[in-house]
């Protein structure tokens, strides 16, 4: 299919690549984080209260369940609700019908999808101010995200997380 | 006197049409009205195409931003005024964020952004922190004033009780744009009562919130919000022309790319085409510029570019079905290959065009969402996020409800004396014959 529903492919393609996806935070970070590394992610992301967020993606994703392509499963965890997120069978099916092309995609993906929402929080936080010189972002970490407590040592781990992820990536 | 508090000696007022009159006092923000970045918001319209379907829809960004304005300044002048929470030091820095919000927005910014891969905040950015008449007016308040406006615009300053007042689920921006746009549309349904949500807000350390007894006004400002949604930024004729749009910029860029030479030169979108877009070409551009463009090239060689022009230019849109991804997606790929047998190419002719694709949203409430919800200050004191308390919020923001149509030219496919046999085809997976 030429270019036709192309974007929402690239999500289908996402969450087939890491198989299933728990969280929306998670999901949000991590499409931001592969955009980042110059995967061909269209959605636009701004800064909100908790980090990057993509209003196109929640859209995107509600669209991709409606159409029966995503299953989405409401669950209990602790005192809050999170959202487990795979691919249906139309969903697969669609996708084998609409090549998506994103070399490396699926390393990447998996490996963020091992690590934790706060931590991919952070990472996503330290690339949205990738053009600030290191102290200057470790700054605006300790304030914007104070409630979260980083620590130092955590935001030399991003960095260094970063470096890894954008070598796997090879972009 | 410091600049940051010299006041006009006669108070300057804006007649509007939605707060009937926006009052300037501020040295600052006289100065800011009249520079030329400001002066140029004019030139590009609020709602892009939406005029091409509600013709009154001819406002630009400079009425809005003025708008916010005045919001943000009723606010903080008779609202929040004395109270312990607020800080009088931030009246200057909310009310310098309020008028420069959208600053950086280019003509028909929407797809220009998603064709050059644009941003219009980096830009409101760019100008503000760059050298421009806008940066001389904020530097001469102080040093890091410019910073500190442009990271309340951004959403990443520490002060988030002034982020929210101008951008949050029920800020300054919304309650403008939702009254100017119905204003100007001319529909009945964006009104609400601004001044009662004004009256109940307070200020917290994060953010504002709203008391109890406001929340039915609260409710109205919701259902406006869904229904400007649905009926005006989504409507379909709109969309449509948007579609055109977007398709006009990638045939020129396309065309750019393959060595095509153009009869008139499209010398403002040369850096657009390379990537090397600078503040000072981006400055430059405003809606006059593109639709003279789109002007000449209705007369230019390439066939599809000059049919793209040609529509937009004279309303010729293209006509849409309603689209079931789900159901249908065997369907479209079945059309694409009878466009291209029948000569139409696809790429510009057949277009799907999702809810996911606008610049707008309606109220969610959000578990495990980035965004920070509305919230009631209940009698008790204890703060409760809104749908938990109204039904009618509840209601509205919990359903799902998303929409795609395929976008196709009707006059294209009735034209039989090309290919009759596969465009009956077409018409008639289409369902238009």
């Amino acid at each position: 299919m030429k270019s036709l529903l192309k974007d929402h492919a690239k999500i289908i393609h996402a969450i087939a690549a890491s198989e299933e996806i728990i969280g929306r935070k998670k999901l949000q970070k991590i499409v931001y984080i592969a955009k980042k590394l110059a995967f061909p992610f269209q959605e636009r992301f701004q800064f909100h209260f908790y980090g990057p967020y993509s209003e196109e993606l929640t859209l995107r994703v509600e669209e991709l369940c409606n159409m029966g392509f995503l299953d989405e499963v409401k669950e209990k965890k602790g005192g809050y609700y999170q959202y487990r997120y795979t691919l249906t069978e139309n969903g697969k099916e669609f996708l084998s019908l609409n090549e998506v092309s994103m070399p490396n995609l699926q390393e990447c993906l998996t490996d963020m999808n091992n690590q934790n929402a706060r931590f991919l929080e952070l990472v996503s936080t330290v690339l949205y101010f990738d053009t600030l010189p290191k102290e200057e972002v470790k700054e605006k970490i300790f304030t914007l995200k104070s409630k979260q407590r980083y620590t130092d040592e955590e935001v030399e781990t991003a960095y260094q997380y970063i470096a890894n992820l954008r070598e796997k990536a090879g972009h | 006197m410091a600049y940051s508090m010299e006041k006009l000696r006669e108070e300057k007022v804006f007649k509007d049409p939605v707060h009937r009159y926006v009052h300037v006092r501020d040295r600052v923000i006289w100065d800011l009205i009249g520079t030329k970045e400001f002066q140029r918001l004019r030139r590009i319209k609020q709602l892009g195409t939406t005029y091409l379907t509600f013709h009154g829809a001819e406002h630009s960004r400079f009425n809005h931003s003025l708008g916010v304005y005045e919001i943000v300044r009723r606010i903080a002048d008779d609202v929040f005024i004395g109270r312990p929470e607020w800080n009088e030091d931030d009246r200057l820095l909310s009310l310098c964020a309020a008028l420069l919000h959208d600053l950086g927005h280019g003509p028909f910014s929407h797809s220009f952004e998603k064709v050059f891969d644009l941003d219009h905040e980096y830009f409101t950015r760019a100008i503000i922190l760059g050298e421009t008449e806008v940066n001389q007016v904020l530097s001469r308040v102080g040093k890091d004033f410019p910073i500190k406006v442009a990271e309340v615009i951004a959403k990443t300053s520490k002060n988030k009780l002034v982020v929210s007042l101008i951008s949050s689920q029920i800020d300054a921006d919304r309650m403008d744009y939702l009254q100017r746009d119905a204003y100007f549309t001319g529909v009945s349904y964006g009104h609400f009562d601004m001044e009662r949500i004004l009256r109940v807000m307070q200020p917290r350390e994060d953010q504002v919130v709203i008391k109890q007894s406001g929340m039915h006004a609260v409710e109205d400002y919701i259902m406006s919000r869904y229904q400007m949604y649905w009926q005006v930024y989504f409507h379909p004729v709109t969309r449509s022309a948007e579609v055109i749009l977007t398709k006009i910029l990638h045939r020129a860029k396309y065309l750019h790319e393959h060595g095509y030479s153009f009869k008139s030169q499209p010398i403002h979108f040369y850096s657009m085409f390379n990537g090397e877009l600078t503040l000072e070409d981006y400055i430059k551009l405003d809606e006059a510029i593109i639709l003279y463009y789109f002007q000449m090239w209705q007369e230019e060689e390439d066939p599809i570019l000059r049919d793209l022009c040609c529509r937009f230019m004279n309303r010729n849109l293209y006509k849409y079905a309603e689209f079931e991804p789900a159901k249908e997606y065997k369907k479209l790929a079945e059309l694409s290959v009878l466009f291209e047998k029948a000569g139409i190419d696809p790429d510009y002719y057949l277009v799907v065009d999702s809810s996911s694709d606008l610049p707008y949203d309606f109220y969610r409430p959000g578990e495990e969402e980035e965004r920070l919800p509305i919230q009631l200050l209940m009698k008790n004191k204890e703060i409760r996020e809104l749908s938990r308390e109204s039904e009618i919020v509840d209601a509205i923001s919990g359903k799902r409800r998303t929409d795609h149509k395929l976008y196709y030219p009707a006059d294209l496919l009735q034209d039989d004396s090309t290919e009759p046999l596969i465009k009956k085809q077409i018409r008639k997976l289409l369902e238009i014959e």
